[in-house]
């Protein structure tokens, strides 16, 4: 906590602003024109999902909506077909849901774990671990797709398996436990390296105080450097949030039908082939899908800002 | 019985020994002083008392127990560290119980050890704020709370003044000192300060590249340091060190100081050197505080030996209650301590004494005490 806030008030503060008023006046001006051409996309999907279908078709899409409607929302949320079924998007955003927030926390906490280790418990050839695990961060999605099935095809005739005994899977071959896996493992190279980065600057004689103190290897994990990672454990909350809800390639792949997440549910309404191409409805569809991401920034983005800063500097 | 007994300890990384056979011992209610330049390997000693570190060979024992292969909790210490340690996520109060929490006593316990120690300490009203509330001073303060409620057997400070102001140093040091007067416990505490060392220690051990040059009383290592090493090292202004030869003249030795433009300063043999080691010719190093170089008049009455000579003042520094003058002997500076009305004028010559009762030789090939 107080690493951030180091870092914060080591930022020179800016020299007093000597510009004229033109300097000024462009400046402003060239923020006001990007920010126009950065909101714009945003601003006619809005419009856009709030018409009408009929308004979209024939009208000008940078008008305000004449009819204003929220039918296309209500539509995308309960109504719009999904492949076969015509339920809408809000099943498929509690498929999103269930997989997301495990996936976050177990990725989060392991990756919390890891930096402790790689920087309060050295052992022999911790770099050399620590660089393997940096390498999950490069290696393109793609490249792990088969083999990840073929593990997730066994865990899969495990869940069988089990199913055939004891009547339970124990999840098991579940897709959204599949999904939680796949996402952990994939995550566990970023927060590593976001925590270990972190737990660099933390200081040591903290751990040997507590080691004094008398507790042991995870109290003072929970204990001492828990509670001092709030600012990192948000960036990779963020971070880790954002990636799991907006990955489309592995929800899928290992995701279909049914439990499949909310990014593949969107693909399927906008994608489908028959009848009229419903605009209204697909805009209100993405915003939904996008929401979460908007609303975790928004309420966290001020840490992420001071977090990354934190690890830039120091780390 | 002591405290703490260490014999022959060793550590050494890799190939990279750091410690090089340390022998001491504390007696309870002792308080040693670890003391020496960075890089010799005191934090390193401590910390293997502490058992942060492990050891490559000999014996550490508190309280008459082997510790060596004891965990840092099961050891009976508590330490105060360079940069305090508190845990910042803790108010002071749970702070100091921390350690006890962790060992299971109850809460009612805890709470009133905590509030013996927060008195003693005048942190009664602290007690529920967070370190980052708290001045240099207070954390220090609460830093030395943490480890004296645990009530261990030895006490570990690792530097804990340096990160403090010289004025709050000068205020904390005195309330160590007084702190160990009334709670009576053994203390090991690591400084490269040497005022420090000398000011607080019942004994100092000075270590120089892992190896332990004296240990001993403030006294002892002050005034009869071992070698050139101790010497240098304690004291400030630091003891004058000049180069000198043994002589025979009418029966008995004599120093020589050599000197360029003045007549060369010929001094008895002082007191504390052993005669039959010194062979005529040989050369010596001569070393004599800033304090028993003084003017004629106002050197120690009681000194039984004195020598006289004259020499040209280069350098006045009056520094308030003293008057520093540097002069020149035997090719090096020459710095007194006189009293602070001392008439000396620069550039002109001046009448110094040396107290010889306080000088000591050493072998300049050896660089040990002769």
């Amino acid at each position: 906590m107080t690493a951030a806030a180091d870092v914060l008030t080591a930022v020179p503060s800016r020299e007093p602003a000597r510009h004229s008023v033109t300097t000024r006046v462009v400046i402003y001006g060239l923020l006001i024109v990007f920010a126009i051409i950065y909101l714009l996309p945003l601003v006619v999907m809005v419009m856009t999902s709030l018409k009408p279908l009929q308004e979209v078709t024939g009208g000008n899409m940078f008008w305000l909506p004449q009819d204003l409607t929220f039918e296309p929302w209500t539509k995308a949320w309960g109504t719009a077909c999904v492949g076969l079924t015509c339920e809408g998007l809000k099943g498929y955003v509690w498929n999103s849901v269930k997989m997301v927030i495990p996936a976050v926390l177990i990725s989060s906490l392991l990756g919390a774990l890891n930096g402790y280790v790689l920087t309060k418990w050295r052992f022999p050839g911790h770099k050399l671990v620590f660089g393997m695990m940096l390498f999950a961060c490069f290696i393109p999605f793609q490249s792990v797709l088969i083999p990840m099935a073929t593990i997730l095809g066994k865990l899969g005739g495990i869940g069988q398996t089990l199913t055939e005994a004891t009547g339970s899977s124990f999840g098991f071959g579940n897709p959204t436990v599949n999904l939680v896996l796949v996402h952990v493992v994939y995550g566990l190279g970023f927060t590593t390296l976001f925590f270990r980065n972190y737990y660099e600057t933390f200081p040591t004689e903290l751990i040997k105080a507590a080691q004094i103190d008398g507790a042991g290897f995870f109290q003072i994990f929970r204990r001492i450097l828990l509670p001092n990672s709030t600012p990192i454990f948000i960036v990779t909350v963020i971070y880790q949030f954002t990636n799991i809800w907006n990955d489309f390639l592995f929800g899928s792949t290992f995701a279909a039908g049914d439990s499949a997440p909310m990014t593949v549910a969107l693909y399927n309404i906008v994608n489908t082939s028959t009848g009229v191409i419903e605009y209204n409805v697909n805009m209100a569809a993405a915003i939904i899908a996008a929401a979460p991401t908007l609303v975790v920034y928004i309420l966290a983005g001020r840490y992420f800002v001071r977090g990354l800063m934190a690890g830039a500097v120091k780390g | 019985m002591s405290t703490l007994e260490i014999r022959s300890l060793r550590k050494k990384y890799g190939s990279l020994e750091i410690l090089k056979g340390i022998d001491i011992s504390l007696e309870k209610g002792g308080f040693l002083v670890l003391v020496g330049p960075s890089g010799c390997g005191k934090s390193t000693l401590l910390n293997s008392i502490a058992g942060l570190e492990s050891i490559t060979s000999g014996e550490i024992r508190i309280g008459g127990q082997v510790v060596n292969d004891l965990h840092p909790s099961k050891r009976d210490i508590a330490m105060v560290f360079q940069s305090y340690a508190l845990y910042p996520n803790m108010s002071v109060g749970e702070n100091m119980a921390f350690g006890m929490e962790m060992r299971r006593v109850p809460k009612p316990e805890r709470d009133k050890a905590v509030a013996a120690v927060a008195k003693t300490l005048q942190l009664e009203h602290l007690l529920d704020r967070r370190p980052s509330q708290l001045s240099g001073g207070q954390r220090q303060r609460v830093a030395m709370g943490r480890a004296l409620v645990r009530q261990p057997q030895v006490f570990l400070f690792d530097e804990p003044l340096s990160n403090l102001d010289a004025k709050l140093r000068v205020d904390m040091r005195v309330e160590i000192k007084r702190l160990h007067q009334q709670t009576g416990t053994t203390i090991v505490y690591v400084t490269h300060d040497q005022i420090e060392a000398m000011t607080l220690a019942t004994k100092i051990a000075v270590l120089k590249d892992g190896e332990l040059q004296q240990v001993g009383s403030p006294y002892e290592i002050y005034n009869s340091p071992n070698n050139l090493f101790v010497a240098d090292f304690m004291g400030s202004p630091a003891m004058n060190l000049l180069e000198g030869k043994v002589t025979r003249s009418n029966g008995g030795r004599q120093i020589v100081l050599e000197r360029h433009d003045h007549a060369s300063i010929v001094l008895p043999v002082p007191a504390s050197a052993d005669e039959a080691k010194l062979s005529d010719g040989a050369k010596v190093i001569f070393g004599i505080r800033p304090e028993a170089v003084n003017d004629k008049e106002s050197v120690d009455r009681n000194a039984k030996a004195v020598a006289t000579f004259d020499a040209t003042v280069e350098i006045v520094e009056p520094a308030g209650s003293d008057t520093y003058v540097v002069t020149r002997a035997a090719g090096k500076e020459l710095t007194a301590r006189m009293r602070a009305e001392t008439p000396v004028v620069v550039g002109q010559n001046h009448t110094f004494a040396f107290n010889l009762d306080k000088a000591v030789l050493f072998d300049p090939q050896t660089s040990r005490r002769i």
